[in-house]
């Protein structure tokens, strides 16, 4: 009986100690190296529970309902500075972060303008929205100069008439769709009133018959067997289906551009949710993150750019030459960044989104 | 006592499991949207009498004007419906010969049809999507034997929500129905057909009404879930199949708008019991007659 009580204090001493040196990381999909998460695991001796999402809006509602469990979280910057203003999360204790230098202080002016000072989050990813193709198929379709980096591809009802049977997928995310919708149209991207929201709603429901469907994940795999064969995304995901294609030798080569109307450029910033259970793991972790080369490491398995400055020298050339990742002045100057949703803004925006995509 | 407690089980599980969620569902549909959390206001927090005087049916009216939602509860409805029929129509002929089969073969179709169950939702309805899709197995066996030139478009089309629905709560269908056919007794159709009726005068007379119990037990069960139904769409359906499930996640994740959300919620679950209460009502009236 003694045995047994012992055994049972054994084990529920076993699970607070479980508890306490355990971090939960709540990340996007496909967004990391796995071999780096055993490192952590190694190197801190903390255990990491590793979940996934793949919208703003999933992660956003679970950290507005309160106890989401999570420790660090990786919301994009748009959505960020709304969830900061509802008391989401914590300051970062930079004396916990001594590796908070090796941060890359172009990245952290233009992250400033969602999270002031940048006291609440450090960037992990950032990167740019745009067109990934087919290049043999679209080719096929509409002769070797197809405009594959031109927002006409997918704006202009011609070119969508032949690409639909082929397959076109679209973002379901109205905040990365309309500001492209209104850049084809030369308006302001960031324009939010009823107006422009209109505009858009109409260049987006004149090819809205050609799209197979608006998802935000789906198209990775889609690109990479040949299922489909135009993808309005993220740079770094279309880049992995174009590395994906080229691993299975199945023939299909895949191209990512920004495209050369302008192009949204959007930061993932970690921050630490205010109820977070482990805090102190919660740094660890940032602080692991922000090691030049674990940062590199991450960089150069998802091919997006980092906000890293100190994790450029251990980028590989296919990441660092690659001017879709790592753009060079000329083509910096072609990326907009865009502001958040207000709630009624948000309300209408969400409904023009509906009626886009099922016209009703 | 004993009665008393036999009553209370029950009782207490509804208390808990719908009764108290639903109050609080209902609580939120009447609140106001707001910045924090939770995004909405008030909350008891407030103090009681501010948090009684700050409730009201704004959210109510506001779905009456869009019609947005009342397409979606309707396109749920027939979505639901259709599958209901076309479950039982699939459903029935199974169970029916479930129920006729010889009794020793009985316990191993009763297990192939609990057997799916086995595997995850997810993964089956996952399992569609390869089978479904341009380059899926349908399609490639189809051109294989010639019957099609080109890959037919099934998912991400209501065709393909149809399926994912009629294939999920298939069982649900199938087993109340044989549960009912089971129990029959096999001398009043041998009765019937004494008395002058056909084969088939002897189903529509006597199997059909004596399976009516089990008919509308699997109906309910598969109306219930599909109307509401949002994992089935969300990965078979494509951007034109509206459904209130579909609705709900983007006013509670796109939005954030709880109660709105919530609102959406309460009407639907009234459009469920409605129906059943006065379908309840009708059968013990029946019975009492």
């Amino acid at each position: 009986m003694k045995k047994l009580m012992l055994s049972c204090a054994a084990l529920a001493f076993g699970a607070s100690a479980a508890l306490a040196d355990e971090v939960r990381v709540y990340n996007w999909s496909d967004y990391i190296d796995e071999a780096l998460l055993e490192k952590f695991e190694a190197e801190t001796g903390i255990d990491l529970v590793y979940d996934v999402f793949d919208s703003n809006e999933v992660l956003e509602t679970k950290l507005l309902a309160g106890g989401s469990g999570y420790d660090v979280v990786v919301p994009t910057g748009t959505f960020l500075a709304r969830q900061i203003q509802a008391g989401v999360f914590q300051p970062l204790d930079r004396s916990k972060l001594p590796n908070i230098g090796n941060m890359w202080d172009v990245i952290e002016a233009r992250t400033a303008q969602y999270d002031p000072e940048n006291a609440y989050s450090i960037n992990y990813m950032w990167g740019t929205t745009g067109i990934g193709v087919n290049v043999g198929k679209v080719q096929e379709i509409l002769g070797a100069d197809a405009p594959i980096a031109s927002l006409g591809l997918i704006f202009d009802p011609g070119n969508m008439e032949k690409l639909a049977a082929c397959g076109v997928h679209f973002l379901d995310a109205p905040t990365e769709m309309i500001p492209a919708a209104l850049t084809y149209l030369g308006e302001d991207p960031d324009a939010k009133d009823a107006e422009a929201l209109e505009k858009a709603e109409a260049a987006l429901s004149a090819v809205r018959p050609h799209i197979q469907k608006f998802h935000s994940s789906e198209y990775i795999n889609a690109l990479a067997n040949g299922d489909i064969c135009v993808a309005f995304g993220w740079s770094g995901d279309i880049l992995q289906a174009r590395d994906r294609a080229a691993e299975a030798e199945n023939g299909v080569e895949i191209a990512y551009n920004a495209p050369n109307e302008g192009a949204l450029m959007w930061f993932d910033q970690m921050a630490i949710p205010a109820d977070a259970p482990n805090p102190e793991a919660a740094h660890i972790f940032l602080n692991f993150i922000m090691d030049a080369q674990n940062m590199a490491d991450a960089s150069n398995y998802v091919y997006y750019a980092n906000g890293n400055e100190a994790s450029k020298e251990f980028l590989v050339e296919d990441v660092i030459g690659d001017t879709a990742i790592y753009p060079d002045e000329a083509a910096l100057e072609n990326l907009y960044t865009v502001t958040t949703w207000g709630p009624r803004d948000q309300r209408t925006l969400t409904r023009t989104w509906t009626r886009i995509k099922s016209g009703t | 006592m004993q009665r008393f407690v036999l009553i209370a089980v029950p009782y207490t599980w509804l208390l808990a499991l719908f009764l108290i969620p639903f109050v609080i569902v209902f609580k939120i549909s009447l609140s106001d949207i707001a910045l924090s959390i939770p995004p909405y206001t008030p909350t008891l927090e407030d103090g009681f009498g501010p948090f009684f005087s700050a409730l009201d049916f704004e959210n109510f009216v506001f779905l009456t004007t869009d019609d947005l939602y009342w397409k979606a509860y309707v396109s749920s409805l027939r979505i639901a419906v259709t599958s209901t029929a076309i479950t039982l129509l699939v459903g029935y002929p199974i169970a029916y010969a479930m129920a006729r089969a010889p009794e020793e073969w009985r316990a191993t179709l009763m297990m192939l049809v609990i057997l799916p169950f086995w595997t995850s939702f997810l993964i089956r309805v996952y399992a569609w999507m390869g089978i479904l899709s341009q380059e899926g197995v349908l399609n490639q066996v189809l051109l294989w034997l010639g019957v099609i030139d080109a890959p037919l478009t099934i998912l991400n089309t209501t065709t393909a929500v149809y399926i994912g629905i009629v294939y999920t709560y298939l069982p649900f269908m199938v087993l109340p129905i044989y549960a009912a056919l089971d129990r029959l007794d096999g001398a009043l159709i041998e009765a019937a057909e004494d008395l002058g009726c056909s084969r088939v005068q002897a189903f529509w007379l006597v199997t059909i009404p004596l399976s009516k119990n089990g008919i509308i037990a699997g109906s309910f069960l598969v109306f219930i879930p599909a109307l509401g139904e949002f994992v089935i769409p969300s990965l078979l359906g494509g951007s034109g199949t509206l459904m209130i499930g579909k609705v709900l996640w983007e006013e509670f994740f796109n939005n954030r708008d709880w109660p709105v959300a919530s609102a959406v919620a309460v009407i639907l679950l009234l459009i469920l019991i409605i129906p059943i209460i006065l379908f309840q009502r009708n059968q013990q009236r029946q019975e009492e007659a």
